[in-house]
């Protein structure tokens, strides 16, 4: 490999200097380009803290009985570490970085509706972050709730909650002004001829996303707001001594974090949506009904919340309707998995970085979203509840979704961003790596969790012990492979080969800007010719 | 962007608004003074939503406005409404 | 040149009009929750929130709801004004609907104060060793409510005040008057909400 660590171009918005040099340059940028990459490394670090929370916890799961930490400890581990994988990797994650670097240049905008909105988004998120970090720093004790801050326990614990609270409200208000940010931006800044029809299906969820951002984070903001206000002046609001409903706090909560969990995705299969039909040298197979199970999601999503709680002391009216409802919001996602395999059907398959992990993704989304359905059977759900079913579920749904296609975007997008190509061998090895391990990781617990062990305990019964051993050392190999993929990217954005302009023959507008791109993303606003939509080869 | 000039509501209008606005207040006093049992509610939420009607009609500008931006209300208010008939799914069968 | 990247000045006052909306969305739905909680409590409490509404005091009520509904008119007169070129009535226009607001606050200082010297506030003994369930969560609804609703008049006034003064100095003027217009809109949004709260606090009956 030729070592070449020329900098890129003077007028990319990597090297331009404007009224502020070096990092002060970064951190009062208002362009789109610079902001998503600040979310980028802000999240990489508070990932890194997440992952090594969770290699704790594994540890602690090596063997049954206090393996590395007491319980309490473990209480806060998982707490912590489920407070920054969701509020600050997850929901933020592919909208934030990829989002924020190539909605404008897909619709051929130079910036977004809103840009000093942008910058302020990601410090409202930064200053979420160091809430939520003061709270194990400082105080009482680590919060010990659970990353879901369930009534009364969150009220009554002596631990530091508080900051806690208010950090995941701040990090709320970062989301809400993203999505809304992004849907102005889609409705007004989208260049002459590129209809709503024509636009590609990473700007269509995330406008989708900008939709549940927007509408169900406030609901999430007011019910921590009321568990603060529990706290410090007792308004009996969830408290069941004042006539308070535990339940509803439950209610409320789900409310938001149901539809948060369609803001993880959406973008995800955007992502997805994109490097299939560029690998496939093929239109992608029914824009329409890709489109269409988009939106589809995002409003049915709405409405299924209670599958959360069906062991909570629901009415059964309320469980019956929130299990058939969950059952129909599988069934846009079940379409979008169809128009993904009939897109590289008889298409000409180019087998590199992206497409390992786009084909991955398929694969553990699957088993996330089957797992799911078994979860949404009432009669399945009694029994599987609150074990580590559930966790492997989400596991593989959110962090195999939203997590393997952040790492296809990643390298799809990367020779865009960085403007220099990626070593493939040592990608495809960590990619391997972190694949085996994780289905080592997580698929133990399917079976730990249909054998009856619970989950958010650091103890439990000598029979789980060999499949415990198991999914341990799963997490060592898959972190393994994370730090070789990380330190590959790294490698590459010093040394690598100058990227061309469009690598992958792609055929949306990012590949037609320079790489990296220039500040302004295009000198002239282009115009958007295509008979047909977006992906004609 | 071109800069659209929009229709120029006349004072006129606001000051009937207004009226119409009162009216529906007093009147809602009103009934509920008059013991009407599950009725009072309803007609009292009944009247909050006429006067709403007419605050995002006429006072905040919708009846002027391009209609996507009339879809994106009616639709925030449907999903609210939803989000508590589902909730009442709950507590109505408990 | 300047960090933040001038793009040609385009000024969007449809899209700044959309951004304000979908602001205000978020407000509805922040309140929307408390809304929702109300619902449930009120209906597995009928009779305790009939009793605790009898401590309202409906005159202040409706006082309260007539002057924000006439400070609604004041601010949508305003823009109307604005685009007469009519400044000094705007301005005019604009003060009336601050000093509605600042009297409608001074109203719920008094109310919230008589309140208090009776015993009743958020987490009060008094309310715990007399009061049924119900009426302990109709008055911390009541507070939590209101006084985010009055937060919420502040942030509104705020934004009057910042549109005053960008009229004055003639950044906001007939061709450019989405400032005005949007602090209008998240004016009349305090108003909805009250127009909401009113007869569910006060008109129990």
């Amino acid at each position: 490999m030729q070592l070449s660590s020329q900098r890129s171009y003077e007028g990319s918005y990597l090297e331009h200097q404007g009224k502020y040099k070096g990092l002060l340059g970064w951190i009062t940028s208002t362009d789109h380009k610079r902001i998503a990459l600040l979310y980028m490394f802000s999240m990489m670090v508070l990932f890194i803290v997440g992952a090594l929370l969770g290699l704790g916890m594994k540890l602690e799961l090596i063997a049954p009985g206090k393996t590395v930490m007491e319980a309490q400890t473990y209480n806060a581990f998982f707490t912590v570490h489920g407070v920054i994988m969701i509020f600050m990797i997850v929901i933020p994650g592919l909208p934030a970085v990829f989002g924020n670097f190539l909605l404008p240049i897909m619709i051929g905008a130079k910036d977004v509706a809103f840009p000093k909105l942008n910058l302020i988004s990601w410090y409202v998120y930064i200053l979420g972050a160091i809430l939520v970090i003061s709270s194990v720093l400082f105080g009482d004790g680590t919060p010990d709730t659970g990353w879901t801050f369930y009534a009364p326990y969150s009220f009554k614990t002596g631990a530091n909650m508080l900051p806690a609270i208010f950090g995941a409200f701040v990090l709320g208000f970062s989301s809400v002004l993203t999505g809304l940010n992004f849907i102005v931006t889609i409705h007004r800044l989208r260049a002459p001829g590129m209809t709503w029809g024509k636009m590609p299906l990473f700007p269509w969820t995330l406008y989708g996303t900008g939709w549940i951002q927007l509408l169900a984070t406030p609901i999430v903001g007011i019910t921590l707001i009321l568990v603060a206000l529990e706290r410090i002046f007792g308004i009996g609001v969830f408290d069941p001594a004042l006539g308070g409903d535990p339940i509803l706090y439950q209610h409320l909560f789900w409310i938001y974090s149901h539809p948060a969990v369609y803001i993880m995705i959406l973008p995800a299969m955007g992502a997805i949506s994109e490097i299939i039909p560029t690998f496939s040298q093929k239109h992608v197979f029914g824009y329409k009904a890709i489109v269409a199970s988009t939106l589809a999601i995002a409003f049915v999503g709405y409405f299924v919340w209670g599958h959360h709680m069906f062991t909570a002391g629901m009415s059964n009216t309320s469980q019956y309707a929130f299990s058939i409802l969950t059952f129909l919001v599988a069934i846009p996602s079940a379409i979008k998995v169809f128009n993904w395999i009939s897109t590289m059907y008889k298409g000409s398959i180019n087998v590199q970085t992206p497409f390992y992990w786009a084909v991955s993704f398929i694969f553990v989304f699957m088993i996330g979203g089957l797992s799911g359905l078994v979860l949404g059977a009432l009669t399945a759900n009694v029994y599987l509840h609150d074990t580590a079913f559930v966790v492997a579920h989400f596991h593989f749904i959110v962090f195999g979704g939203t997590g393997y296609a952040f790492f296809a975007a990643l390298h799809y997008w990367f020779p865009k961003m960085f403007g220099r190509m990626y070593d493939a061998k040592w990608a495809n090895t960590g990619w391997l790596l972190f694949f085996i391990g994780f289905l080592t990781l997580y698929g133990p617990m399917f079976y730990l969790g249909m054998m009856g062990m619970p989950r958010r305990y650091y103890d439990y019964l000598e029979q789980f012990h060999s499949a415990n051993i198991l999914s341990t050392l799963g997490s060592w190999v898959m972190v393994f492979g994370l730090v070789i993929i990380i330190v590959n990217l790294f490698r590459a954005a010093k040394y690598g080969q100058p990227a061309p302009v469009n690598p992958w023959n792609g055929k949306t507008w990012e590949w037609t800007v320079p790489s990296p791109p220039p500040v302004e993303n295009f000198d002239k606003i282009p115009e958007y010719k295509e008979k047909e939509g977006p992906y004609e080869y | 962007m071109e800069n659209e000039k929009h229709h120029i509501v006349p004072y006129r209008t606001y000051v009937f608004i207004l009226i119409a606005l009162l009216a529906c207040t007093f009147i809602s006093v009103g009934i509920t003074t008059i013991e009407l049992g599950e009725l009072t509610v309803t007609g009292a939420l009944l009247l909050a939503s006429i006067k709403s009607f007419l605050v995002l009609t006429y006072f905040m500008h919708l009846k002027y406005d391009k209609p996507y931006i009339k879809i994106m209300v009616a639709f925030v208010f449907v999903l609210f409404v939803a989000v508590i008939v589902i909730t009442f799914f709950d507590y109505l069968f408990r | 040149m300047s960090q933040v990247i001038h793009h040609e000045d385009h000024y969007d006052a449809e899209g700044s009009k959309i951004g304000m909306w979908l602001f205000i969305f978020t407000e509805l739905l922040l309140f929307g929750g408390l809304f929702l909680i109300y619902s449930v409590y009120r209906y597995r409490n009928q009779d305790a929130f009939h009793l605790a509404a009898e401590e309202l005091d409906r005159t202040i009520g409706t006082i309260n709801t007539v002057i924000l509904l006439i400070s609604s008119m004041t601010i949508a007169m305003s823009t109307t004004a604005l685009q007469k070129g009519q400044k000094k009535i705007t301005l005019l226009l604009m003060v009336t609907t601050v000093v509605l607001g600042i009297v409608f606050l001074v109203n719920k200082y008094f109310e919230w104060g008589l309140k208090f010297e009776h015993g009743i506030f958020p987490g009060s003994e008094h309310m715990k060793t007399t009061m049924s369930q119900g009426e302990i969560l109709f008055f911390g609804l009541y507070f939590v409510m209101t006084g985010l609703h009055a937060l919420h008049i502040i942030i509104g006034l705020i934004l009057i005040l910042v549109a005053y003064v960008r009229i004055t100095n003639g950044t906001v003027h007939a061709n450019r008057p989405s400032l005005l217009e949007n602090a209008g809109l998240y004016w009349h949004l305090v108003d909805l909400i009250w127009i909401f709260l009113f007869p569910l606090f006060y008109l129990i009956h």
